[in-house]
């Protein structure tokens, strides 16, 4: 959390002001007794009507000045608070955006998001409250007791225990709820995922005809849930009650004591009434304290986690070299091994390969067999851990980042639109691309009909998620976005899987077509994707079974053998 | 609409009256015994003149009744409070199964046009939110009220004119807090709208990070997001600054009323109308007074949140379900598997047409593929048979009887389903093969592990069939996840089954297994595939070809191709 406050820099003044104007406040806050007693001792005793207005006119004075105080003091937390979350979380989303592949999988698509949201929400909130009250309302509760002391170091010491047994009572009986609140929190988790669950798997339930022994499992959760919180309950409800006891009990020993005082001529009565009204002020911030203390142990358990995202560097180093110099053997891969961080295992092992410029090179093999990996080396998403991935002769290692991908047409597995017209979408492929060029791709990748079939064309807005195209047109804009920038490199990781076959041939064709045809990758688990490409790589297990054309595969590969007769089956083939 | 809402509401409470009633007489003493002690505080102070001037009697006789009032409150507030959780949590507990019971009853119409989101959130939020919103917010209400009735009461009772000057200075806090949370409930929206577009762009852009990285979208991405968290500072200072105002505002208003307060109590005590005592009473009301006004008015904005959750709960909760069974409905036993579709039509949109009049006729252990493009609703079918859905139109019969005079539970039991999209939940490897049902041994699950070839896949997991699997199978591959999709109905084999092959993302030699594990199935039951492969395409026995929802062709694989009709394409197309 410590180092997150750097983003408080610009925002000194605020941050420095804002607790001095609280203080100003709540001094004028604890002046108020003493005016009150001041009327009853001088202005009542003495019966002088002036003197009691002019007192009066003071407290009004007084209930300005703070409430001008507390304004600006707000409106500095207010300040500082959203200012230093802006700043911090614009660090965090750029750091994000730096983190490797590898970083990415480790921390999780998830957690990046609640870190920037949720979380940063907690931690702004608690720098927010934290300027207002660290130092009001402690300020009061010792103001208050420092207060008593002035008037009478006998009766002041009541305060000291009844803070100290105010402050027992609020520490521990929150201390004792936090980490039981969690347990409450796991609990409605449950309850959260087995009704996910039922609701994911409502078929299959139904089917099996479960749905009685669902709901008593659902109720026996139900109630377990029930009774921690019954028991939490009844303990935080003693709150409360004790506070109220204690605070209340005091003032009924200080108003003995101060009897006993105002008997001996120790004591005015307006002195004690004074005392009595600095007892009432110690408890309303007592629990603002303990209520900020809770705010500020969820921010900075927020922020410590914000910190270790933001400390997190990316694993991959960038290159420094912008160009490239378009050698016939394009792509080529030396004696490549790879390995997940975490796995024990290689996930490739020992891959060489040459991909010539404009060739087509199918990938196929078994889930599992490494097709996904390999590829994802070539726009260096990961790093070969053995062995080396040459683009132009040179290693991607040595290129910088933004040029090598610059010339790679991705279409991952999942197609993902973003939300913006299918204009903007396309020109993630090419920044100042021209309706013209897009429409060139569209029609590559079969998806000229998708567009022309939408209200307004290209100005159709993607809805978030893609959710208003279909799969297979998702396949098809997503397969264009990639064509938009003319790749010398295009690859299609098993992205036409929700294409239907007619139309997958004729992408494959069409891109065959291209003038300057890129080097293709094409990964599939459909022998008939890959029959006809220049060169088909047979994965088994993360290593290459063979290395040929589909004839020579079919006569030698034993693996290529069976997958192909699997789908075609040998009397199905024509 | 509110009103209702507020009814069933208090349906659910009334089954916990006693506590209710109990809880408000115990609110009704705690909030007017509080409102004395600070009188006995003052006849106390009155006791307390000056130097010798000590009626100590007096203070000690009502320095005991402050004591035993404060023990009694204290006493009276926890039980309150635990009376107010246990209604609380015990109506979360009854609306929440009731709403998940529902879950298991409501039509497919209605579970499949929602997000499991929506129905969660209403089920486990919205639940909450509404019972913390409503039922605390109804008994704060209750005690604010009878504080703020009470207060008035005594003040009046005390001293007329004073109590007067605060009554008449009471609507300016109350007008002072309105205006806040007025200007603050706009500034919140503006600010939670652009929060909720920062969270959507963080949400989508991070998701895809992978292809925001393939295609080097960084640096416009982070314009983007300067754009929308500028917005976002701009609304959030503005938001949290004008709600930040409530306190300190309705203090400022408190304590002009204090100072107006001391003032004419002062005038009063000089004048003999009152004593300081009295003046000590009035002070520390004025003290509270505010306080109810401001927790009513923040009671009131929960309140209606609470009854928007509410409505949202109880719409799910009265939904109409599935439709009852018929009384006589039959009984389904020893079904030999001649299932007959008799002109049926369906659409799941009603402006919609999708599956018109269609006839099939299928005996008992014949197979069924069902081919077509995707989308094509080959899905619907199975809806239609498993009787997820009702037909239209036609009729649907099983061993001749029409499947909407039979139970559904025995029509679903007579069906072993297999779908693509598997299903797995959080627990054992035994527990979701055997999903609850009882009476199978060990010995039984390894043996229909064994026959669906999941049994060697199983046994290398870290506690073999005691190993426990995360939501939606964690880190099994789809292949393995399917098998023990498979397993389960391997199980206990019922006499009629509906099959989905899967397309794609399954290794070879497990593709193999799994179709052995198929044709084991298969044998001698009448079984609906969606097919995807060549050969179960060709051995079955009729084959239906969709296209946009409706059957274009069937018949088998010689006839259709003999037709050259978009079978004839599509076999081609694929398979050439």
């Amino acid at each position: 959390m410590k180092k997150l406050l750097i983003y408080l820099r610009d925002y000194k003044k605020e941050t420095i002001l804002g607790p001095l104007f609280k203080l100003l406040e709540a001094s004028f806050e604890l002046m108020v007794p003493l005016v009150i007693a001041a009327i009853i001792d001088k202005g009542i005793a003495s019966k002088d009507m002036g003197y009691c207005l002019r007192l009066s006119l003071v407290l009004v004075l007084l209930c300005f000045v703070g409430f001008v105080s507390a304004v600006t003091a707000q409106y500095f937390a207010a300040k500082a608070a959203t200012g230093f979350a802006k700043k911090l979380k614009r660090a965090l989303f750029d750091n994000i955006q730096k983190l490797s592949f590898s970083d990415m999988d480790r921390v999780g698509t998830s957690a990046m998001i609640t870190r920037i949201t949720t979380d940063m929400n907690q931690v702004q909130q608690g720098v927010n409250m934290t300027i207002r009250l660290l130092l009001r309302s402690p300020f009061v509760v010792f103001g208050a007791m420092i207060m008593a002391f002035t008037i009478d170091a006998r009766q002041a010491l009541i305060f000291a225990v009844t803070i100290v047994l105010l402050s027992v009572v609020v520490v521990s009986i929150t201390a004792w709820s936090i980490p039981r609140y969690e347990k409450i929190q796991s609990g409605l988790d449950v309850l959260l995922k087995f009704t996910r669950e039922n609701h994911s798997g409502v078929r299959v339930i139904r089917a099996f005809g479960l749905e009685d022994e669902e709901k008593d499992k659902f109720n026996k959760q139900n109630n377990i849930l029930l009774g921690i919180q019954k028991f939490v309950g009844s303990v935080t409800a003693l709150m409360n009650p004790l506070t109220y006891a204690i605070l209340n009990l005091s003032i009924a020993y200080l108003i003995y004591k101060g009897a006993i005082l105002v008997n001996n001529g120790d004591l005015t009565q307006g002195q004690a009434v004074a005392l009595y009204n600095y007892m009432t002020q110690i408890l309303v911030e007592l629990i603002k304290l303990a209520n900020l203390v809770i705010t500020m142990t969820k921010a900075i358990a927020s922020g410590n986690r914000v910190q270790e995202l933001l400390e997190l560097e990316s694993s991959m180093k960038d290159g420094v070299v912008t160009t490239f110099d378009s050698t016939k053997e394009h792509v080529r891969f030396e004696h490549v091994s790879m390995r997940y961080e975490g796995d024990s295992e290689d996930s490739l092992a020992d891959i060489s390969f040459t991909a010539s410029r404009g060739e087509k090179i199918g990938i196929i093999g078994g889930t599992g067999s490494g097709k996904s990996s390999l590829i994802s080396l070539i726009p260096r998403f990961y790093d070969a851990r053995e062995g080396e991935v040459l683009i132009d002769g040179r290693n991607v290692k040595d290129y910088s980042l933004e040029a090598l991908r610059e010339r790679i047409g991705v279409v991952p597995q999942k197609a993902v639109l973003f939300h913006g017209t299918i204009r903007d979408n396309m020109k993630w492929g090419k920044k100042d691309a021209t309706d013209e060029e897009i429409y060139e791709a569209l029609s590559i990748a079969q998806a000229k009909e998708v567009v022309d079939g939408k209200e307004g064309g290209l100005d159709y807005m993607v809805a978030q998620g893609g959710k208003n195209f279909s799969g297979g047109q998702k396949q098809r804009l997503s397969i264009a976005r990639a064509l938009v920038r003319k790749p010398e490199i295009l690859i299609l990781d098993d992205s036409a899987s929700a294409l239907d076959y007619l139309t997958d041939k004729n992408l494959r064709k069409a891109i065959s077509d291209m003038k300057d045809a890129p080097t293709t990758f094409i990964v599939s688990q459909r022998a008939s994707a890959v029959l006809s490409c220049d060169k088909i790589i047979v994965l088994d297990n993360g290593t290459v079974s063979d290395i040929g054309t589909h004839d020579e595969l079919l006569s030698r590969c034993e693996l290529y053998k069976e997958i192909y007769d699997s789908q075609f089956k040998k009397e199905g083939a024509v | 609409m509110k009103k209702g809402t507020l009814k069933k509401v208090l349906k659910y409470a009334a089954k916990y009256r006693f506590l209710i009633v109990a809880s408000m007489a115990l609110a009704v003493v705690t909030a007017l015994l509080s409102l004395y002690v600070p009188i006995l505080a003052g006849r106390a102070i009155d006791h307390v003149i000056g130097k010798g001037n000590v009626d100590f009697a007096g203070v000690i006789k009502i320095l005991i009744n402050m004591v035993v009032c404060v023990v009694v409150i204290s006493i009276c507030q926890w039980f309150m409070n635990k009376a107010n959780n246990k209604i609380t949590f015990s109506v979360v507990r009854d609306v929440r199964t009731e709403a998940f019971d529902k879950l298991q009853k409501l039509p497919f119409e209605y579970i499949d046009s929602k997000q499991t989101g929506d129905i969660v959130s209403r089920i486990i939020s919205d639940v909450d939110l509404f019972s913390d919103g409503l039922l605390m917010g109804f008994t704060q209400l209750f005690t604010g009220v009878v504080t703020i009735a009470g207060t008035l009461v005594f003040m009046f009772y005390l001293n007329f004119k004073i109590a007067l000057v605060v009554v008449v200075m009471t609507p300016l806090s109350l007008i002072v807090a309105k205006f806040i949370a007025d200007k603050s409930f706009s500034l919140f929206k503006t600010q939670s709208q652009a929060r909720s577009d920062q969270t959507s762009f963080v949400d989508e852009m991070i998701g895809n990070l992978s292809v925001v990285k393939a295609f080097a979208h960084e640096d416009e991405n982070m314009d983007s997001f300067d754009e929308i968290n500028e917005r976002l500072e701009k609304a959030s200072i503005k938001a949290t600054f004008i709600s930040s105002l409530t306190n300190p505002g309705t203090r400022f208003i408190n304590n002009l009323v204090y100072a107006a307060v001391a003032l004419f109590g002062a005038f009063s005590c000089i004048s003999g109308g009152m004593t300081v005592g009295g003046l000590t009473i009035f002070l520390s009301y004025a003290n509270q007074y505010t306080k109810p006004f401001n927790e009513i008015s923040g009671v009131i904005t929960e309140l209606q949140n609470a009854l928007a959750c509410a409505e949202r709960v109880f719409s799910l909760i009265e939904e109409k379900p599935e439709t009852a069974d018929k009384e006589n409905a039959y009984k389904l036993t020893d079904v030999n598997g001649n299932v007959v579709m008799k002109d049926v039509s369906f659409s799941y949109d009603k402006s919609k047409k999708l599956i018109e009049n269609l006839d099939l006729n299928v005996k008992k252990g014949q197979r069924v593929a069902i081919v077509g493009p995707t989308g094509s609703g080959k899905t619907t079918l199975i809806n239609l048979l498993m009787r997820f859905y009702d037909v239209d139109k036609g009729a649907i019969t099983i061993d001749g009887y029409d499947i909407r005079d039979i139970r559904r539970s025995d029509i679903r039991n007579n069906f072993g389903m297999v779908l693509q999209e598997t299903w797995l939940r959080n627990g054992t490897i035994k527990d979701n093969i055997t999903l609850g049902r009882e009476g199978f041994s060990d010995e039984d699950i390894i043996a229909a592990a064994k026959a669906s070839h999941a049994h060697s896949f199983i046994k290398r997991l870290p506690n073999g069939y005691d190993t426990v699997i995360s939501e939606n199978g964690g880190n099994l591959s789809q292949g393995q996840k399917q098998l023990l999709c498979i397993t389960r109905v391997m199980l206990s084999i019922p006499p009629m089954l509906i099959l989905d092959e899967a397309t794609s993302s399954i290794d070879t030699s497990t593709e193999i297994r799994i179709q052995k594990a198929f044709n084991k199935m298969m044998k001698g039951r009448t079984s609906f595939i969606v097919a995807h492969r060549l050969s179960t395409i060709r051995e079955a026995d009729v084959i239906l070809v969709m296209k946009d929802g409706h059957i274009l062709e069937q018949g088998d694989h010689q006839t259709l191709l003999d037709q050259k009709g978009f079978y004839y394409d599509l076999y081609n197309s694929q398979f050439a």
